[in-house]
């Protein structure tokens, strides 16, 4: 029972940089971090302080709005430090590994014999829960809550992307085992998003649907909207299949692991390709010594739509299985807006670039104008594959109108699904924040 | 780095212009200038990190391209037509033609621009926001849908009144509600308008009025046409050579610009087009039913005559005034083509009815939207399971 859907609207931004399918050698570091800052809407509570020793799969800190949701160390080691940013925010509880990367002994076992609350008990311990997403609203999964669906996407279509056909290729059994768990989580159905050809389409246990077209296909929001909408009311979980993978590991070996191939991507790199890491590990023996250090660059752990960006000594992300590496491009362009644009890569139709479509093209993180009101109508529409108004969505949000949000589809949408409006906006409108607060205001409303 | 000394040379008077400055007063001229010589070296700090090249002084510059055409056929049909009225066409060179027309253009230009921008960079100076484009595209509109004789103080007016009410009284560039060209043009038509109809405006003739040849009229074809008069060639008015305002005389000239708004996809081809079905259509009902000769005339040439592919590709298409959701939009244009011919042929009191159209729906742009985005509203409460 599987079905292929074609995602006309959308677009790829061809970037130079993409990954190499070379591995490289696996890189230990010394240093990992957790960062309660990519997750939204969390107060985190400390359990450690400094000088601590943890192994993988002790807890770090925890939601003070759910205590049972733990977050937990990826590595064996000592905790070094807390960094706080303003107002004293936690920022990232830095972690040394000791290089023996022990796991805390989780309960394994038959998974089929597992019933709910032990699989529910054993990811909230092992600190794999906040790894999955509750939407509407992308928010930590709510511990009571069971989902009408669990959703996972196969693939991911951002710019530079990880392709997981290569990066999981041997972890089918992992990802089998994931899926046996998390279908206990839900009364309704777990549904896998795939490319058309997927080496995952023999999975069993899933409902897979396939997506064939530009980004945001690969985005699970995208892939909801097509095959079970979010309504008012609904409640669903949705993870990666990267996740899946650890989930899979989880339950099978008792161990805490989260290594996985990191793409290493941009027009600033010298040799792109993966290398296998632990999530979290700092960015810096990533990298070293493998940019061009041309001009002055930019680090994104993540792509270059949603990701963070973070200092050279910064670390990545716990769910982001990318680092990008960009010009930052903090330079002026006389009468740059009058070029012909060769070089200029565009989603419409004003330089002359558009004559060069097969080509890859080096994009630095300028704005490329001055901020504006809506004026261009029609621009967001064709990027944003769904039966939504964008513009008068985000209008909803900025005249605070509840009732609008609602009916405009504020269920179906989180910011990496929108992240592609906010790239090609002639306005320069930050979409993806003004998402943001416009979902805040509707957790507030809805609570 | 490439542009290095103008950046040296802003950053080295800035602190002038900023609060406290000598010249603060000047900040939005300052700044205004500054990003009009070189895109700012802002970089992203949150959101997607890459943003496309297109911006909107880029996009609005475009739209001022593809009216050039337009404006500069303007200009030679200008002199085309004084000397035409004088007898003297057949003995006067090419340039001179077109530099009489140019002489006479210019001015209504330079003061469009000074007016409108003067009081955009007030406007934005009190608000304490950047400069936005928007007038880029009405200062050059403006003089183009004018006849050649109208005196430059009421441009200036008109110009004024169409910034400071049509506009910044809504909020500036995106908020308002109707296309601000035209609210100049209306407030000619309604303040002036012998300046603005009739037979003795459309060409201007100067000091040499005396000279004008025998059975000269004057008037446009569509002044005449309401009178049951049915005078022009269908080929003069393609090409443009007939009287009318500056710019809207030749559908050529003016299709050049749509190939070129089209192409870079700056304007919605889905309007234009929705307008001219609209307009033929309309034609076509006229025809069946006609009455009069002017009910007569065959339908698709009304699209080549008056303002209606000046109005289709120019006016229609301005996004903020338009309708903004791909449905609106068909509904909206066609709209307009069918009010226009109606409003043209059948109303005695105005031989045309491009602006009218346009201002009326661009009145209800808003309404139409709301129908739309009510259906799809509709469509997802359909989607939820009725009891929640």
């Amino acid at each position: 029972m599987s079905n292929t859907i074609k995602i006309k609207k959308g677009f790829d931004i061809k970037l130079k940089g993409k990954a190499d399918l070379s591995i490289g050698k696996a890189i230990e570091a010394t240093r990992y971090a957790v960062k309660p800052t990519d997750f939204s809407g969390l107060k985190p509570k400390l359990s450690v302080k400094a000088d601590d020793i943890v192994k993988a799969g002790t807890p770090l800190f925890f939601d003070k709005a759910q205590p049972e949701v733990k977050f937990t160390s990826p590595v064996s080691g000592k905790v070094i430090s807390v960094n706080r940013g303003e107002r004293r925010r936690i920022l990232e509880i830095e972690i040394e590994s000791d290089g023996k990367f022990e796991s805390v002994d989780f309960s394994k076992g038959e998974i089929n014999s597992l019933d709910r609350e032990t699989v529910k008990q054993t990811l909230l311990d092992s600190g794999l829960w906040p790894l999955m997403v509750q939407r509407p609203f992308g928010v930590i999964p709510k511990v009571g809550e069971t989902p009408r669906d669990i959703f996972i996407t196969g693939f991911d279509s951002a710019p530079l992307a990880p392709d997981y056909e290569f990066t999981l290729k041997d972890e089918k059994e992992s990802i089998q085992a994931g899926i046996d768990v998390v279908s206990k989580l839900t009364d309704g159905k777990v549904y896998l998003g795939l490319r058309p050809g997927s080496e995952f389409e023999s999975l069993k246990g899933v409902e897979v649907n396939y997506f064939n077209g530009p980004h945001p296909a690969g985005n699970v929001g995208i892939q909801i909207h097509k095959t079970a909408p979010i309504n008012k009311g609904d409640v669903v979980w949705t993870l990666n299949i990267q996740t899946l993978v650890y989930i899979g590991r989880l339950f099978s070996t008792g161990k805490l692991n989260l290594e996985r191939l990191v793409a290493i991507t941009g027009s600033e790199v010298k040799n792109t390709g993966y290398v296998k890491a632990i999530a979290g590990i700092t960015i810096k023996p990533l990298v070293e010594n493998n940019t061009k250090k041309e001009v002055k660059e930019r680090f994104i752990s993540g792509n270059v739509l949603t990701g963070e960006k973070v200092e050279e000594t910064g670390y990545t992300g716990l769910t982001q299985n990318q680092v990008t590496v960009i010009p930052e491009g903090d330079e002026i362009e006389p009468f740059g807006w009058i070029s012909p644009g060769f070089k200029k890569f565009t989603a419409g139709k004003t330089f002359l670039s558009k004559l060069m479509p097969k080509k890859e093209y080096i994009l630095n993180a300028n704005y490329h104008g001055g901020e504006r009101a809506f004026v261009i109508s029609g621009q967001y529409e064709k990027v944003l594959p769904m039966d939504i108004l964008p513009v008068f969505l985000l209008k909803a949000i900025l005249v605070n109108d509840i009732d609008k949000m609602e009916n405009l589809g504020i269920f179906e949408v989180i910011e990496e699904d929108m992240a592609l409006c906010e790239y090609v906006c002639t306005s320069k409108i930050e979409v993806q924040s003004i998402l943001r607060n416009g979902m805040d205001t509707m957790i507030k409303e809805l609570a | 780095m490439k542009g290095q000394g103008i950046k040296n040379f802003y950053d080295k008077h800035r602190p002038k212009f900023e609060k406290g400055g000598k010249l603060h007063p000047f900040q939005s001229v300052f700044e205004g200038f500054e990003t009009f010589l070189y895109v700012p070296d802002k970089t992203t700090k949150k959101g997607s990190h890459v943003r496309d090249y297109i911006d909107l002084k880029r996009t609005m510059i475009f739209v001022v391209l593809a009216v050039v055409p337009t404006m500069l056929f303007g200009m030679y049909n200008i002199g085309y037509q004084h000397f035409h009225a004088i007898g003297e066409f057949a003995q006067t060179g090419f340039w001179e033609v077109f530099f009489y027309g140019f002489l006479r253009v210019l001015p209504a230009i330079v003061v469009s621009y000074v007016v409108g921008l003067g009081i955009e960079f007030t406007f934005a100076q009190i608000k304490g926001h950047e400069i936005n484009e928007g007038y880029l595209v009405s200062g050059i509109l403006i003089p183009l849908i004018i006849p050649i004789d109208t005196p430059l103080w009421m441009v200036a007016i008109a110009v004024a009144f169409s910034v400071i009410i049509a506009k910044e009284a809504f909020g500036g560039t995106g908020m308002n509600i109707w296309n601000p060209a035209l609210i100049a043009r209306a407030f000619l038509f309604f303040a002036y308008p012998a300046h603005m109809s009739g037979d003795s405006v459309w060409i201007r003739l100067g000091q040499d009025a005396d000279k004008v040849v025998d059975g000269f009229s004057g008037a446009t074809p569509l002044g005449l046409a309401l009178t049951g008069n049915i005078d022009y060639n269908i080929w003069d008015a393609f090409w443009g050579f007939i009287p009318g305002s500056i710019g809207e005389t030749s559908t050529f000239a003016i299709l050049l610009g749509a190939a070129f708004l089209i192409i870079t996809g700056i304007g919605s081809w889905r309007i234009m087009l929705a307008t001219v079905i609209g307009a033929l259509f309309t034609g076509l009902i006229l025809n069946t039913f006609a009455v009069n000769p002017f009910m007569e005339i065959p339908f698709w040439h009304h699209l080549f005559l008056g303002g209606f592919a000046f109005g289709a590709v120019f006016m229609t298409t301005d996004p903020v005034s338009a309708a903004q959701t791909t449905r609106g939009k068909w509904i909206y244009g066609l709209l307009i083509g069918v009010l226009a011919i109606i409003i043209r042929v059948l109303n005695p009191a105005y031989p045309e009815g491009v602006m009218l159209a346009i201002l009326l729906m661009n009145t209800f742009a808003p309404l139409i939207d709301h129908y739309v985005v009510q259906g799809n509203v509709r469509k997802r409460l359909k989607r939820a399971p009725a009891n929640v």
